[in-house]
C-alpha cells in the first residue's frame, strides 16, 4: 500500500516536472512591454495624473479588483470574528502586565509608526506604497498598542465604524465616478492638479486613504479578536 | 554584478530559514524563521525594483503574520492538556 502511494506521488511529481520543463523550454525574456503594459506606461501619467504608476493601475485602471481585494479582507475579518466569538465579562486576562520599558518605548514609537503608515497611504500616488501597505503598518502599530499599554480598553465600536464608513465612502466615490466622469472608480471627478504635488491625481489620494483606513481597521479587528480569546478558558 | 551576488546570498539565507522553519522542534523559533524569510524576501523585492511589494511583504509577512501565529500558538498551548 505504501509503495503504491509513493509510486503515485512519484508519477505525479514526474508529470509536474515535465510540464514545468516544457513551460520553461519555450520561455524567452522580452525587452519590450506587452500591449496593455505599454498603454499603462505611456498613457497612465497623462490620464490619471499619478506620479506612481503602480498606484494609477491599482486604483484607477484595476480599481474593481482593488474593491474585490478589500471585500475579501472584510470577509476574512468577519469570519474570524464569527469563529472567535467572545463573550464579554467572562474572560480572564491570564497575561502578565507589560514592563516599564515596553510602555515607555511604545509611547515613544506608536505616534511615529502611525505617522509613517498615514504618510504611506496619503502619498500613495507619489511615492511607493499605498492603502494596503499603510493599513498594514497601522495595524502593526495596533499590535504594539495592544501588547503594551491598553489591553482591554479598546472597543470594537471605533474599528467597526471606521471600517464601515470608509468602505461605504469608497463605493460611493466609485458611483460618483459613473455619474460625473467616465466610469466606475474613475479618478477624474476632481481635477488632476499639478503632476507630482500632494493634491493631484483626482480622487486617487482620497480613495487610497479610505482603503488604508479600511485595511488598517480590518487587520486590527483580526488582531483584537485574537487577543481577546487569549486567556479565556472554554 | 554585486547586486546579483547579494540576491543569491539572500536567497540562500531564505532557503536556510525555510529549512529551519520546517525542521526546528521549537515552534516559536520556526515562526520567527518564517518571519525572517519574509524580511529577506522584501529585500529581494527592493533589489528587483518593486518597492510597493517590498513594503507589503515587510509589514504583512514579517509583522502581522508572526503576531497572528504567536497569538494562535499561545492559544493552542493553553488548551493542550498534555503540557
Amino acid at each position: 500500500m505504501k509503495i503504491l502511494k509513493n509510486s503515485i506521488l512519484l508519477v505525479l511529481l514526474g508529470f509536474m516536472t515535465w510540464m514545468l520543463f516544457n513551460l520553461y523550454k519555450d520561455y524567452d525574456s522580452r525587452d519590450t512591454l506587452n500591449d496593455t503594459a505599454r498603454y499603462y506606461a505611456e498613457k497612465g501619467p497623462d490620464e490619471t495624473g499619478a506620479a506612481n504608476l503602480v498606484t494609477s493601475v491599482v486604483v484607477t485602471y484595476r480599481g474593481l479588483d482593488t474593491l474585490g481585494e478589500v471585500t475579501i479582507l472584510f470577509l476574512v475579518s468577519a469570519i474570524i470574528g464569527l469563529l472567535l466569538k467572545t463573550e464579554n465579562g467572562t474572560r480572564k486576562t491570564a497575561m502578565r502586565a507589560s514592563s516599564e520599558f515596553m510602555i515607555t518605548a511604545a509611547k515613544l514609537l506608536i505616534p511615529m509608526i502611525s505617522l509613517i503608515g498615514v504618510y504611506i497611504f496619503v502619498n500613495g500616488h507619489l511615492t511607493p506604497g499605498g492603502g494596503f501597505q499603510g493599513g498594514a503598518i497601522l495595524a502593526s502599530t495596533f499590535i504594539l498598542l495592544l501588547i503594551s499599554i491598553s489591553r482591554n480598553k479598546i472597543g470594537h465600536k471605533v474599528l467597526e465604524l471606521t471600517e464601515a464608513l470608509s468602505g461605504l465612502s469608497f463605493v460611493l466615490i466609485g458611483i460618483l465616478g459613473v455619474i460625473l466622469a467616465a466610469g466606475f472608480l474613475d479618478n477624474k471627478i476632481l481635477g488632476t492638479g499639478t503632476f507630482g504635488s500632494l493634491l493631484s491625481a483626482g480622487a486617487i489620494p482620497i480613495i487610497y486613504s479610505l482603503i488604508g483606513l479600511k485595511v488598517g481597521a480590518e487587520l486590527s479587528t483580526i488582531i483584537l479578536e485574537l487577543n481577546q480569546v487569549q486567556g479565556k478558558e472554554d | 554584478m554585486i547586486q546579483t551576488i547579494l540576491i543569491i546570498l539572500i536567497s540562500v539565507g531564505m532557503l536556510l530559514m525555510a529549512f529551519v522553519a520546517i525542521y526546528h522542534k521549537n515552534l516559536q523559533v520556526a515562526v520567527i524563521a518564517s518571519g525572517i524569510i519574509s524580511l529577506f524576501a522584501s529585500v529581494v523585492y527592493l533589489f528587483l525594483a518593486a518597492p510597493d511589494v517590498a513594503i507589503t511583504e515587510a509589514s504583512i509577512g514579517s509583522v502581522l503574520t508572526v503576531a497572528i501565529f504567536f497569538y494562535v500558538l499561545n492559544k493552542i498551548r493553553h488548551e493542550d492538556p498534555e503540557k
